[in-house]
């Protein structure tokens, strides 16, 4: 009996390290080169409704005057912020990136999120954090993951992941309908946010020809073909025009 | 290959494979029964877009997503054959699904399941485990005060008012700003109508719903709560026990009949008058109104509770509503506007622009005059009379806050008498309590009721919630119902029994006397 258990044990072992040995994911072809870019905007700046955050005192007290929309955010040197840039194809079939362990942060503060557009990998945890400590829900609303909704009624952090590359995931909470933030999630880590100098950056890119695309919550999406080779950095403008 | 069985055995442990309960299904049998029952509302491709569609709120189920929101499973997660069978057999109350156990066999509903499932990716998706949470069952404690007391305590802690309002009538500050997954307008649950509850109004039921969610609409699962130590399970029990506490121990029974007893004193006239807690209270449900142009699909009032009494001389009827809304409320007017765009009325034209926002409204039915004859049931057209035969309307609205008294002739006439009834309002937490009094005998018998006692009075109602954008016919209705008042109850009644009980006391005494003076004589001869 203890015999059996002793070759059952050292089965399981095996099939264990058979099944993380078989697992294991080519080393990526992590390249040098590199893209870069601005992301400009033109013609006039709309103006962002303001947010009525009366019913939260916590929320409104977090601000010095009154907080408005983030649909729209043209920076002082008169570019876009809140684009997220990726490279949407051209990488190799074969290409496989392990999913970082650290987890992207989205934290609820002042009954926003922050930050308002992120990326994320495919099996990378999404901490959802709640600074407020008042009630958020949280809801993902995925098409080609599976979506959640999940309440958060005290400072809390909430960790989820997604299985499928999906571009974008809305998030909304409903308590305050206000509140959304958009999230791209992909099979790699070449992806970017515009900030508040309205630039981006793509590195470690594998030599090849991409398509990368610049997708905006309002302003849709625009794409570029760029060819890299080496630890070669190119540049790639993007320009959204108000509607 | 031993290691690959071992592999395959660890594998199974790790992922247990859920058996189902239910034999196996036809997919082209249930997409006849999907053509034949289902496709009118839920579309010929699941998308929740068939003919009917448009015209109700809340819409048919898309079942393209595989989204559902009555499921035993978590937050995101597909639902159960046994959860998409439950939907199919009972329905969901307070919505366009009727429950078909009865009106299809087993195997047609079963099959039916298997067809909607096509319509949805996930389901053929192996890496979905379709796994049931395990539900624990209520604590001890129950549903006494203590336990009430703490469950409220947690409504308020973890923000169920933000939506569902301080008193659970859907009234939350967040409520005007709700929308489902495909940006339809959706209403916070009124917690006080547990029977209109979709995924059932028991404690268990409630628990179940705060553990998974609704998905598709703003209702979070809690279930992280449990598992971050922030709340306990047997505190969620508790939560769930004072929601159930807000609703009726039973749904209401619908009755014929509302008794108005007489009283000694004078009616009360306010609706927080304490004599109202000491008579019945009836409940009758209303609809939309669908039978004339413009026809309304999606009414906010579901229905009215009725308490009456009188003191001889006069009546007073107490009428009391959920509205989520004091209207006109300024903060439900984008709601208003959205409900407007997603109800499809009919062809008749859209109503012309306002010159300012609806009011709530109810009204009161009666025929003019109270059927002759014996037998005379003969009533008139309970859709507010005809031109030749109108009816005797009660209308109160919220602004300007009177109660007029008026003959309707149709939906669309009303013609306004000179006496109107007595009304007074109050506005509390999501619900409207309106009495309205007036005198039993009127000089105008021609044109008012004439409320007799021990008459059976026809009686119907109406109401409108002016921010879910109704107004004219776009209203909630009744049928006829009866209204009584009791005849007082004569002192001979009182006074009766006990004189027969005076009586019968004497006359046994008179026995008892004679029959100890019979026996004392011959005792006394014996001395």
């Amino acid at each position: 009996m203890r015999k059996l258990g002793a070759v059952a044990a050292t089965g399981a072992v095996l099939a264990l390290a058979l099944a993380a040995w078989t697992r294991q994911p080519p080393l990526p072809a992590q390249g040098g080169a590199k893209v870069t870019g601005k992301i400009k905007f033109v013609g006039t700046k709309p103006a962002m409704p303001k947010i009525d955050m009366t019913e939260e005192p916590k929320c409104k007290a977090k601000y010095q005057g009154v907080p408005t929309d983030e649909t729209v955010v043209v920076n002082a040197n008169g570019t876009l912020a809140n684009v997220f840039v990726y490279v949407k194809s051209g990488l190799p079939a074969s290409y496989q990136a392990p999913a970082p362990a650290g987890p992207v942060t989205l934290d609820q503060d002042g009954c926003r999120y922050h930050p308002h557009v992120l990326g994320i990998q495919v099996g990378q945890p999404l901490a959802i954090k709640n600074s407020d400590g008042i009630l958020h829900n949280i809801k993902a609303k995925a098409k080609a993951n599976r979506p959640f909704n999940i309440s958060q009624p005290s400072v809390m952090t909430s960790s989820k992941t997604f299985d499928k590359p999906e571009v974008m995931v809305a998030l909304e909470c409903n308590v305050h309908g206000w509140m959304h933030a958009w999230l791209g999630v992909l099979p790699h880590p070449f992806f970017s946010v515009s900030g508040a100098d309205g630039s981006f950056t793509l590195a470690g890119l594998p030599p090849g020809t991409y398509t990368i695309e610049a997708w905006h919550e309002k302003y849709g999406t625009q794409t570029a073909t760029v060819t890299v080779a080496g630890s070669e950095a190119k540049t790639a403008d993007f320009s959204f025009a108000a509607k | 290959m031993v290691s690959g069985l071992l592999l395959l055995a660890l594998r199974a442990t790790a992922f247990p494979i859920p058996h189902s309960p239910i034999p196996p299904q036809d997919t082209t049998k249930g997409k006849a029964v999907y053509v034949k029952w289902c496709a009118g509302c839920h579309g010929d491709g699941g998308a929740g877009d068939g003919a009917a569609a448009a015209h109700m709120l809340p819409r048919p189920r898309n079942f393209t997503g595989g989204l559902y929101k009555i499921r035993t499973t978590a937050s995101g997660q597909l639902p159960t054959d046994a959860d998409l069978l439950r939907a199919i057999d009972d329905g969901l109350p307070a919505s366009a699904m009727p429950g078909w156990k009865g009106r299809l066999s087993d195997g047609e509903r079963r099959d039916a399941v298997a067809y909607i499932k096509t319509f949805s990716s996930f389901f053929a998706d192996t890496s979905q485990h379709v796994v049931p949470l395990k539900f624990s069952s209520p604590p001890g404690g129950g549903t006494g005060e203590a336990a009430l007391k703490q469950g409220r305590l947690f409504y308020d802690s973890i923000g169920c008012r933000k939506c569902h309002g301080d008193q659970g009538r859907g009234d939350g500050p967040s409520a005007p700003t709700l929308k489902d997954d495909a940006d339809f307008p959706i209403f916070a649950a009124d917690l006080h109508q547990n029977w209109r509850f979709r995924g059932g109004g028991s404690v268990e039921d409630i628990y179940r719903r705060l553990r998974t969610g609704l998905d598709g609409t703003p209702m979070p699962s809690f279930a992280d709560l449990i598992d971050q130590k922030f709340l306990t399970d047997e505190e969620l029990w508790r939560l769930a026990q004072y929601v159930r506490s807000l609703s009726p121990p039973a749904p209401p029974e619908v009755r014929d009949v509302v008794h108005a007893p007489q009283i000694p004193g004078t009616v009360p006239v306010s609706p927080d008058d304490s004599a109202w807690a000491r008579v019945a209270r009836y409940w009758f449900p209303l609809v939309g109104q669908v039978i004339h142009k413009s026809r309304w699909f999606a009414p906010a009032v579901s229905g009215v509770w009725v308490q009456a009494m009188h003191d001889g001389k006069t009546l007073a009827l107490r009428v009391s509503w959920d509205d989520r809304t004091e209207s006109p409320d300024t903060a439900w007017l984008k709601f208003e506007q959205r409900i407007l765009e997603t109800v499809a009325g009919d062809d008749s034209a859209p109503p012309p622009p306002r010159a300012e926002p609806w009011p709530d409204q109810l009204a009161v039915q009666f025929p003019r005059r109270l059927p002759e004859g014996s037998g005379g049931m003969e009533r008139p057209y309970f859709l507010m009379g005809a031109t030749t035969d109108p009816v005797y309307q009660w209308r109160w609205t919220s602004r300007p806050r009177r109660a007029l008294a008026g003959l309707a002739r149709g939906i669309e006439r009303f013609d306004t008498l000179a006496s109107a009834p007595a009304g007074e309002a109050i506005y509390e937490h999501g619900e409207w309590c309106l009495v309205l009094t007036r005198a039993l005998a009127t000089p105008d018998t021609a044109n008012e009721v004439q409320l007799e006692a021990g008459r059976a009075i026809p009686m119907a109602f109406f109401a409108w919630d002016g921010s879910s954008g109704e107004h004219g016919s776009r209203m909630a209705v009744s049928t006829w119902y009866f209204l009584a008042l009791d005849r007082p109850t004569p002192p001979s009644v009182f006074i009766s029994p006990v004189l027969a009980m005076l009586v019968t006391l004497g006359l046994g005494l008179v026995v008892v006397r004679r029959a100890q003076r019979r026996g004392a004589v011959p005792s006394h001869r014996n001395v």
